[in-house]
């Protein structure tokens, strides 16, 4: 405390004739003044990012697509036709493949924009040591990266959906809002986890099973009315492990997407968690990982480039 | 503490965080239109001073302020990608440096032209030779129009062709009245470019003034430390002892005895000889030999003091050699003799390696001395006639 306050009482009476010398310096941060530019670099880095991955390859982007559909049809095959999960002919099963496909789609997203993010700062060093540029910038790029993907592979939900004999629907506008909020999730979970992994190493391993526990704690394979059935109304009867599960905002987010886009039969997010109000929950979550997120980021990236 | 198991197993061990002050009581203004010299030895936080001003790291007391659009020149190619095509990288790179997506996309065919690549601009990186890599970075690199440029020892690379392209291009901007700050350690550079200079030692300013002043200090902290003793090794000594070269030193112009001199001033190596026999006119020489063991200066009494003398036992007599210097930039080892009067063959004693001393200068020119040379080159009219005559 005693060193700061007299370095800036020295500072005091030179600070007169430092006036029209320009601006000041300030270290490396988050964010810059120009938004422009911030979303230039971001948008570019993306870009080569996604040229780099596909251009390597002999299929290129078929690539992309093909890797949530073999996911897709490897769990098809054992929980769909072989475990008949979805297969009760209840109208909310209705085009249960595409509530499927839908799902692992929103999914993948999510695992790429943070398992991508993760290592982006410290995979970055000779940037970010040598070029001044907002740091928020390198997990923003993978988090656009990756919502790169996921438009390109809703186009193959959309197809594979009419295919199956789904009707579009006047809630498939609702399809921005979820998305929105999908994608302020992951942003949130991409800045924290990059932030944290330059100091703790052993991020990358834990986000890795936490990345596969969501999987499966969330409406993917699994249709909620079944966990539904499990943990409420059968003898179970485990209204906390159920009022949890409901808080992952995943959940909100898959669930809300079948209802939408694929058939009104199976439960909105609302019904779900029993009330529209009690949607609440998972939203302030979602702002709070990304406020979190934010807060840390913005916090360690003066000194990332002495960190790394 | 890396990883958070290491938290958790030793939740009481205090963060063993070793602060270090990099940089301290750093104060310096430059100019519009100067070019700035920033030298020091390895460790001497002159790129951290480097990376500061560009903003690249953050000071924890103190401010900097600039004047201007920024452009940092610390590595060349940063952020290039291999397998990407020559052409997207330099789009990329003319982002990261500050231009719009426009600007950069504007100035890639500029930028390819000057490197000489037009052919290969589609190639990707990674198939190109590291001569055209390094050409492409620096191409990239000067296009970014800036006001204040900080540039770190980028001219180390490169062949001797491409190095004169570089400095060409700082002469360049020198004249366009930009602002260069400039981190080295080659003196040959600071004294070529600079205005004025900066010296770092340990993080602290040593001087700051005329880049010959700086190059000069440069060479004596670089040098003085390895000075050795100034105490005679008596290993290898030869002669018949009737006398000792007991010391030996180096005098500059105002008497002092540094540990390095400057090229040009007169300077004087002194021995100090005390003797245990009677000996009469005695005969002594000087040897000046460089890091090669040549001898570049030799000199004896001989000539001019045939006859110096008879001194008595327990005497002393003081010996000087003093010359213009004009030795090359370098170590120096002198070496006194001392004789019998005769032929010189019949060795009193003979004192090598007492200390060394060094030579500063702005530039080696790659001669064993630097003789002020006049030169003058103009066009020989009067030979024509003489070969239309033939």
């Amino acid at each position: 405390m005693s060193t700061e306050t007299s370095a800036l009482e020295g500072l005091a009476p030179q600070a007169a004739p430092f006036e029209g010398l320009g601006r000041p310096i300030k270290g490396p941060g988050a964010l810059i003044r120009d938004w422009r530019r911030f979303w230039h670099l971001t948008y570019n880095i993306a870009r080569n990012e996604f040229k780099l991955k596909f251009f390597g390859s002999v299929l290129g982007y078929v690539w992309q697509v093909m890797r949530p559909l073999l996911l897709f049809g490897v769990l098809y095959v054992f929980f769909v036709v072989i475990s008949h999960v979805g297969r009760g002919g209840k109208p909310s099963e209705h085009a249960y493949g595409v509530q499927l496909l839908g799902s692992i789609v929103l999914f993948t997203f999510f695992a790429e924009a943070t398992g991508g993010s993760v290592r982006s700062v410290v995979d970055r060093e000779n940037l970010v040591r040598k070029i001044q540029f907002p740091r928020l910038v390198i997990p923003l790029a993978m988090v656009l990266l990756s919502f790169f993907n996921l438009m390109m592979n809703l186009v193959v939900v959309l197809i594979f959906a009419l295919i199956s004999g789904v009707h579009p629907m006047l809630s498939w506008l609702e399809v921005p809002l979820i998305l929105a909020m999908l994608v302020l999730f992951s942003t949130g979970m991409a800045m924290l986890l990059s932030a944290l992994f330059v100091r703790f190493r052993d991020i990358q391993p834990i986000w890795e099973v936490v990345s596969q526990i969501v999987f499966y704690g969330s409406p993917v394979i699994i249709p909620i009315q079944k966990v539904r059935e499990t943990l409420i109304e059968g003898h179970h009867h485990d209204q906390l492990l159920y009022h949890l599960y409901m808080l992952n905002p995943l959940v909100t987010v898959f669930q809300q997407f079948r209802h939408a886009v694929v058939t009104h039969a199976t439960l909105s997010a609302g019904q779900a968690l029993g009330s529209w109000a009690a949607l609440l929950e998972p939203l302030a979550l979602v702002l709070a990982v990304f406020a979190l997120g934010f807060w840390v980021f913005n916090r360690s990236a003066p000194f990332v480039a002495e960190n790394l | 503490m890396h990883t958070l198991k290491e938290r958790a197993l030793h939740p009481l061990r205090p963060n063993r965080y070793q602060t270090f002050d990099v940089l301290k009581d750093i104060s310096f203004h430059v100019g519009r239109g100067e070019f700035f010299g920033i030298a020091g030895r390895n460790g001497s936080g002159k790129s951290t001073l480097l990376k500061c001003l560009a903003g690249i790291y953050g000071v924890n007391e103190g401010r900097i302020w600039v004047d201007g659009r920024l452009s940092t020149f610390i590595e060349l190619g940063v952020g290039f990608n291999q397998d990407l095509a020559a052409r997207d990288n330099v789009v990329l790179n003319g982002i990261m440096m500050g231009l719009s997506p426009r600007e950069s996309r504007r100035r890639v065919d500029e930028v390819i032209d000057f490197a000489e690549l037009r052919e290969f601009e589609e190639l990707k990186l990674k198939n190109y030779s590291s001569g055209m890599h390094v050409r492409l970075a620096f191409s990239v690199a000067i296009q970014v129009d800036a006001d204040v440029l900080l540039v770190d020892e980028v001219l180390a690379v490169g062949d001797a062709a491409f190095q004169q392209k570089c400095f060409d291009v700082f002469h360049r901007m020198r004249d366009e009245g930009r602002t260069i700050v400039f981190v080295t350690h080659d003196m040959g550079s600071l004294n070529r470019f600079c205005h004025r200079a900066l010296l770092l030692e340990r993080g602290e300013m040593v001087h700051l003034g005329e880049p010959h002043e700086v190059a000069d200090r440069y060479l004596e902290i670089n040098f003085g430390r390895t000075e050795s003793a100034g105490s005679a090794a008596d290993s290898g000594r030869v002669g018949d002892g009737d006398a000792r070269v007991v010391e030996a030193w180096i005098e500059d112009e105002h008497g002092q005895r540094p540990a390095s001199v400057a090229q040009g001033q007169r300077i004087a190596l002194k021995a100090l000889v005390r003797f245990s026999a009677a000996v009469e006119d005695p005969a002594a020489s000087l040897y000046v030999l460089n890091e090669d063991h040549l001898a570049i200066v030799v000199a004896t009494s001989a000539r001019e003091h045939e006859q110096s003398g008879r001194f008595a036992a327990g005497e002393e007599l003081l010996l000087s050699f003093s010359f213009e210097n004009v030795l090359a930039p370098g170590r120096y080892n002198p070496l006194f003799t001392l004789a019998h009067r005769g032929t010189g063959m019949d060795l009193i004693d003979r004192l090598e390696g007492a200390f060394s001393f060094v030579v500063t200068g702005p530039e080696a020119m790659g001669g064993a001395v630097d003789l002020p040379v006049e030169v003058t080159i103009s066009r020989s009219q009067a030979e024509l006639p003489a070969i239309s005559r033939a």
